[in-house]
């Protein structure tokens, strides 16, 4: 029975705590925009009527660290910087999601040198990679619908554990989920790492 | 147009050598010298402004590091450049930030990249890297990679050791 005729008629639905806690949080995630460099004008992008990631419910950029659960680290972190990244992740409260977006933030990129940090792994528990240099919005896109389905195959209750305590299980290496949707002609081309 | 030589003409006493950069006015000033020939340029002749400090490593025995000034005088659209050496050993030389307010933090990038403090600095402290690191990485002999473990990460408990490059000693 469709979900409306089951409310008109019987004024109640059934379903797992589980499934409702999920639905809820994974249609209303806020992302905390790290835009550190030039990735940040594509995750711009991404939020802006274009792409239009109100479409997914993830609308609410909210600059303060606190009231955020996706934290989404768009540039170059420098070892200077390292240390901002990290205490604006801690500061985020459980259950949180880290997307690495571009290649200077998954492994340094172009810049091999001393001052920049060779991957944000190395300091910060990574959920998603979107490589490109800048991925395109719509990867960043696809990366947020896959973190949605992440949280929808989450089972806080049913692991005993505090609701949005779990983290996703960590796979050992990473593996190339989809290719992106560049343009045959975009030499730009992006793909998108599950963790 | 200004030419080292009317400086000379004025000054006997000042003592520089003019070197050749490719067209523009340029002397290589001794340490002792910088601040009056440059507290003259600016107020005899006019370059009321310090455009850039450079640091430059020579890898030479002796005067290995070279810092320049760029000099612009805004009346008569000319541009100069000052030019002051000094030894690894002793590296420090008198700060322009007295004639040129400028100069400040043009002289701190110098002395983050390079090593060479500037006497007479009122703010002589590193401009982009951490306040705790130990080596100026511009040098010649700085490894392109940095110094393993010379900054430290946050940490981090998962961490995977076949990411960190830095320690690795690649």
């Amino acid at each position: 029975m469709p979900l409306n005729d089951a409310l008109q008629s019987e004024g109640f639905v059934t379903a797992k705590l589980d499934d409702v806690i999920n639905w809820a949080r994974r249609n209303a995630i806020w992302p905390m925009p790290l835009g550190i460099s030039c990735c940040a004008i594509e995750m711009m992008a991404f939020a802006g009527p274009r792409y239009d990631v109100a479409r997914f419910g993830a609308e609410v950029f909210r600059f303060s660290p606190r009231q955020a659960d996706l934290l989404i680290v768009a540039g170059t972190v420098t070892y200077k910087m390292a240390k901002v990244v990290r205490k604006i992740y801690d500061q985020m409260p459980d259950p949180k999601y880290v997307i690495a977006m571009g290649v200077c933030t998954v492994s340094g990129g172009i810049y091999r040198t001393y001052s920049v940090v060779q991957g944000i792994n190395q300091f910060l528990p990574v959920d998603l990679y979107v490589v490109g240099c800048p991925p395109r919005p719509d990867s960043l896109l696809k990366g947020l619908m896959m973190i949605q389905e992440n949280i929808k195959n989450d089972r806080p209750i049913a692991k005993g554990t505090v609701i949005g305590g779990t983290e996703p299980e960590p796979l050992d290496i990473a593996i190339p989920m989809i290719e992106g949707p560049a343009k045959q002609t975009d030499s730009r081309t992006s793909r998108i790492y599950m963790n | 147009m200004f030419t080292f030589e009317d400086l000379q003409q004025k000054n006997p006493a000042l003592e520089f050598q003019k070197v050749d950069v490719g067209g523009d006015e340029a002397a290589l000033v001794s340490r002792n010298d910088i601040l009056e020939v440059a507290s003259r340029l600016k107020n005899e002749f006019g370059f009321d402004q310090v455009m850039d400090a450079l640091g430059h490593d020579r890898m030479e025995k002796r005067d290995r590091f070279e810092i320049t000034y760029n000099l612009r005088n805004h009346t008569t659209k000319q541009r100069i450049f000052l030019k002051v050496r000094c030894d690894e050993r002793d590296a420090h030389v008198p700060s322009l930030v007295s004639v040129w307010t400028g100069a400040n933090w043009h002289e701190r990038e110098a002395y983050d990249m390079f090593g060479v403090s500037f006497d007479g600095h009122p703010d002589m402290r590193r401009m982009y890297l951490p306040d705790d690191f130990e080596y100026y990485p511009l040098r010649k002999d700085f490894p392109l990679m940095g110094v393993p473990g010379s900054l430290p990460l946050p940490h981090h408990e998962d961490a995977d050791p076949r990411f960190d490059l830095a320690n690795r000693g690649e």
